[in-house]
């Protein structure tokens, strides 16, 4: 056990790199949140706002599969208001600003969806 | 005990019986239900070409310029990696199983405008391993980019070379990008959906909507009154391969 000193120094320094996260979050009192920039004036999406953070993902996967092979193009919300289903029509009329806010999260999250891979994307100064 | 048994053996088959009557009798009824819902016009649409008509100004390419833009269709430099929604083809080539020798030459000399015929059995969907092209309920042979992998089984099952492979980004190859309408991706076949997004708004193809000469016209098949109809009994029609059976319901009139 010579080494003693030497492996708790490495231990210590490596635990100490591998909880950064935690103790940074701890010493700032709360973790880095990413913070979507909402421009629309509109007072609520399709559906509401923490329904729409959780599942907007699977909301889309539906429309897709609506429109594309169903050939119905009207979404029904749950509050009787109709909209037409469309990613760069609907969602990115009320937000223009892909960069601020759907990269905001994705790229928080190191999530990588390639809706932009075909569907264009509005135009932003960047 | 005998009497017991036999009383249980008259209930069981009366029941049976009853339930049975029963079951039959809903499935009568449904099945009422949905030949009247049928009988309540099913589109299918068509398309009727009048290669007399088409091409009168030399040179014209208004349907094929309009669909190119409407459909963000990119343009290769190299011919191998062309990607086609509607183009033309010379007479023979698009009608090979036709002997045209001695036919007017006002209709073989001009080259024929073809496109996805959206077949009645279409052999690209039969092959299709992930559904990712399907016939919709009106005709139309659609695709789901969203779904293809690119295994290019229907490039090889049509016979008609109406789809095209993505075999490089096409993004940066198309000319006037068309924001309305999306892009493929490298790796996907794509082909002429008869503007399902257009026929969604009530529109005819935008095709149909650019030519000058109104040379080709849309429309339902199933319904009698029609104009295609009406075309198609005044005058004799051919059909690109009709001896293959797919059932192309593009119409070329002679």
């Amino acid at each position: 056990m010579r080494d003693r000193g030497l492996i708790l120094t490495g231990l210590t320094i490596f635990l100490a790199l591998l909880l950064a996260p935690v103790w940074q979050a701890a010493l700032r009192g709360s973790a880095r949140k990413p913070e979507p920039k909402i421009v629309t004036k509109a007072k609520q999406c399709v559906e509401p706002t923490a329904e729409m953070r959780r599942n907007h993902m699977q909301l889309l996967n539906t429309w897709r599969d609506t429109v594309v092979r169903r050939d119905q193009r009207t979404y029904l919300a749950a509050d009787g208001k109709t909209v037409t289903m469309s990613l760069s029509g609907t969602c990115m009329s009320c937000h223009p600003n892909k960069k601020e806010f759907c990269d905001a999260c994705h790229n928080y999250l190191a999530v990588n969806p390639y809706c932009w891979e075909c569907h264009i994307e509005p135009k932003e100064k960047s | 005990m005998g009497e017991d048994r036999r009383r249980f053996l008259k209930l069981a088959g009366l029941t049976a019986l009853c339930a049975a009557g029963k079951g039959s009798l809903a499935r009568l009824a449904g099945a009422e239900t949905t030949a009247a819902g049928g009988a309540a016009k099913q589109v299918r649409w068509a398309m009727v070409v009048d290669p007399r008509k088409c091409l009168e100004k030399e040179g014209c390419t208004a349907c094929i310029d309009a669909c190119n833009h409407a459909h963000n269709v990119p343009s290769f430099d190299n011919p191998k990696h062309e990607v086609k929604w509607i183009w033309k083809e010379p007479f023979a080539d698009a009608f090979p199983d036709q002997d045209a020798r001695y036919v007017d030459p006002a209709l073989t000399a001009k080259p024929a405008l073809v496109f996805c015929n959206h077949c009645d059995n279409p052999p690209c969907v039969r092959v299709c391993p992930t559904q990712a092209t399907w016939k919709r309920g009106d005709g139309v042979v659609m695709m789901d980019w969203h779904r293809c992998i690119g295994c290019r089984y229907c490039m090889a099952a049509c016979p008609y070379g109406s789809r095209s492979f993505n075999w490089e980004d096409p993004r940066p190859h198309i000319k006037d990008l068309n924001p309305d309408f999306p892009t493929r991706t490298k790796g996907v076949v794509e082909k002429c959906t008869f503007c399902d997004e257009r026929l969604d708004k009530g529109q005819p193809p935008a095709c149909v909507a650019a030519c000058p000469e109104k040379a080709m016209i849309f429309g339902d098949l199933n319904d009698p009154d029609s104009e295609v109809r009406r075309l198609l009994r005044s005058r004799f029609a051919l059909r690109r391969r009709a001896s293959l059976g797919t059932q192309p319901e593009v119409f070329y009139l002679v």
